[in-house]
């Protein structure tokens, strides 16, 4: 399993109702439902994926989240998760606000684009920055909406959203002292816990 | 004729007909003594009896959904494209029950059967039945081959209609409900559309009120209109302009010809049939109504127009399926506009407020409302890999 999905899951509890937006070919979902017996529902998009989550025995549903979560009633799920997808997203904090109208509970990942990295390949280069997380050009790419760890600490505070828990951790999925000390400059993978204040 | 059936196909089957002695209350007040089902099967049962699946068939369907009657068939069974060895309802897998409705015409009770307490053809003194009949009478079916739960039922178009009636009424006795091309109810569109079929069957002058098989003859005319405007719907633009625009092979012209493809290649100026599309509608209604009975259809635009499972229930549809217990599988087609992705996806949101497990998917595909009964291979790969998992549970659950 992808080392920030096990971060994840240990934040779910058995039994439960899980929505993952954005949920790929549903290996997390499938882990679950069989590790932890939750009711689960996947949205994606790609025809691919759902064809896989299919064949996980996953439940998907073909929506765009773009077209925002209206269709969901509130507070119809314990936990919705939002995977590496939120700077893909057209508009990412209505989507925050969505997932903690729907759900009790949110966990959101994404690359943080206040890494040292990112931040010395812009200041160096002066280019956007490329790397193994981030692999597109900046015409070609469905991220449209970077952030960085203090960007979405600010997006929380503004929509009263209370943060759970924090974790940041670097490509290879490991968290250390100094990540913790100094999230924004050394994470390169932020991992929320939220929920609403 | 002789035909070489394909190596994929289940081959030659043979329809049976059941007989029910049981009485049936009927929606409408009215009850059947008793009745016959048209039936035919697929594929063995297996020991435990857990690997059924239903079909249930659309409004001109029947019990003949797979494999060929004869060597000389020319065609298969109605969902060929969908059962048999290695298809998406995998006769290998599954034992695979398909009938005739009640009410139909292709060997099941109907207006066209003899009424046992008269002696005549029932014409239009048979019961108007609706889709919880059908399902009611179906699950005397099940009864009937000791089936206590299916593994699935599926269907499309008004056979998705009674997968959702199923999946209400009867919670324990099916494990998925597989809905493909359905709608939570007809819109006035699609009830305007019906009422334009059965006005022009009713008004042919060979209809007799229905009693023309008595005055031995039928309302061809009739029902060949009936047929041809219903066909429209089926097809999207799309697809006609596809299937009338192939003699271009240029493609820049097929965009220009909109699919109005010449018959002899010139304008006849005249009331002539000019367009192939004319001469297409014109055969599909005139092959119809030889082999269709006029009050079978007025019958089943009926059930079509009265289904409305929400009717029942305070809070609507999602009150509806509180009480059910399977998943569902639903799937729409982009450019069909009979019953169009949005009433496919108003079904799905109910399901998601009752707070049941659904897949959804919204199949990118020309061919319009027809496209169900296709080999569309995003849609058959994805109806494949939803039974092969059944298929896994299920064995699962026996060992």
């Amino acid at each position: 399993m992808r080392p920030d999905l096990e971060i994840i899951q240990k934040w779910i509890q058995p039994g439960r109702r899980v929505l993952d937006l954005g949920c790929g070919d549903g290996s997390l979902l499938h882990y679950l439902n069989t590790s932890k017996s939750v009711t689960s529902i996947g949205l994606e998009i790609d025809e691919g994926n759902i064809e896989r989550c299919i064949a996980n025995g996953v439940n998907v549903i073909e929506q765009n989240m773009d077209e925002g979560l209206s269709n969901f009633q509130p507070d119809s799920f314990d936990t919705v998760l939002l995977a590496q997808t939120l700077q893909a997203l057209s508009k990412p904090h209505i989507l925050i606000n969505e997932m903690l109208r729907v759900g009790k509970y949110g966990i959101v990942t994404f690359p943080n684009f206040g890494n040292w990295k990112s931040r010395l390949y812009l200041a160096l280069r002066g280019r956007m920055p490329v790397s193994k997380f981030m692999p597109n050009e900046w015409y070609d790419t469905p991220n449209i909406h970077f952030c960085t760890v203090t960007d979405f600490d600010a997006l929380c505070r503004e929509n009263n959203i209370k943060i759970l828990t924090r974790t940041v951790v670097d490509s290879q999925h490991q968290g250390n002292w100094a990540m913790r000390a100094w999230p924004n400059f050394l994470g390169e993978i932020a991992i929320y816990h939220i929920t609403r204040d | 004729m002789s035909n070489t059936i394909p190596s994929d196909s289940i081959g030659i089957v043979t329809p049976q007909c059941i007989h029910f002695d049981q009485e049936l209350s009927l929606r409408s007040g009215n009850v059947l003594s008793g009745f016959d089902l048209m039936i035919e099967t697929y594929g063995e049962l297996n020991t435990d009896k857990s690997n059924a699946i239903l079909i249930c068939h659309a409004l001109s369907g029947d019990h003949h959904a797979a494999g060929y009657h004869d060597e000389e068939d020319a065609k298969p069974g109605w969902w060929d494209s969908c059962i048999g060895p290695g298809k998406p309802i995998d006769t290998n897998l599954f034992f695979v029950v398909s009938l005739n409705n009640l009410g139909g015409c292709a060997g099941s009770t109907g207006p066209a059967s003899i009424n046992p307490e008269t002696g005549k053809y029932y014409g239009p003194d048979f019961p108007v039945v609706t889709v919880r009949d059908w399902v009611r009478s179906q699950v005397m079916l099940m009864d009937y081959l000791g089936i206590s739960q299916w593994a699935a039922v599926v269907g499309g178009s008004l056979g998705g209609m009674q997968v959702l009636r199923w999946a209400i009424s009867f919670p324990e006795r099916l494990r998925h409900a597989v809905c493909i091309a359905a709608a939570p109810k007809l819109s006035a569109q699609n009830i305007a559309f019906n009422e334009v079929a059965r006005h022009s069957i009713v008004n042919d002058p060979n209809f007799h009120e229905g009693r023309y098989l008595e005055a031995g003859t039928y309302p061809k005319q009739g029902l060949m209109l009936a047929r041809m405007v219903g066909h429209i719907t089926y097809l999207s633009d799309s697809a006609m302009r596809e299937k009338f625009g192939r003699t271009i092979t240029d493609l820049d012209n097929i965009g220009s010809n909109f699919g109005r493809d010449l018959r002899t290649g010139k304008l006849s100026f005249g009331l002539n049939m000019d367009f192939q599309v004319e001469s297409y509608l014109h055969y599909q209604g005139e092959r119809f109504s030889e082999n269709f009975d006029a009050n079978t259809y007025l019958l089943m635009t009926k059930a079509l127009d009265y289904f409305d499972p929400s009717v029942d229930y305070e809070g609507g549809l999602s009150a509806a399926f509180e009480n059910s217990n399977c998943k569902f599988l639903m799937m729409s087609f982009t450019t069909d506009w009979r019953f169009p992705p949005e009433r496919s996806r108003e079904i799905v949101n109910d399901l998601l407020k009752a707070g049941k497990e659904v897949t959804y998917l919204e199949i990118e595909a020309d061919q319009g409302h027809d496209a169900f009964l296709l080999p569309i291979p995003r849609y058959i790969n994805a109806l494949s890999a939803y039974l092969k998992r059944v298929h896994a549970e299920g064995a699962a659950d026996a060992s």
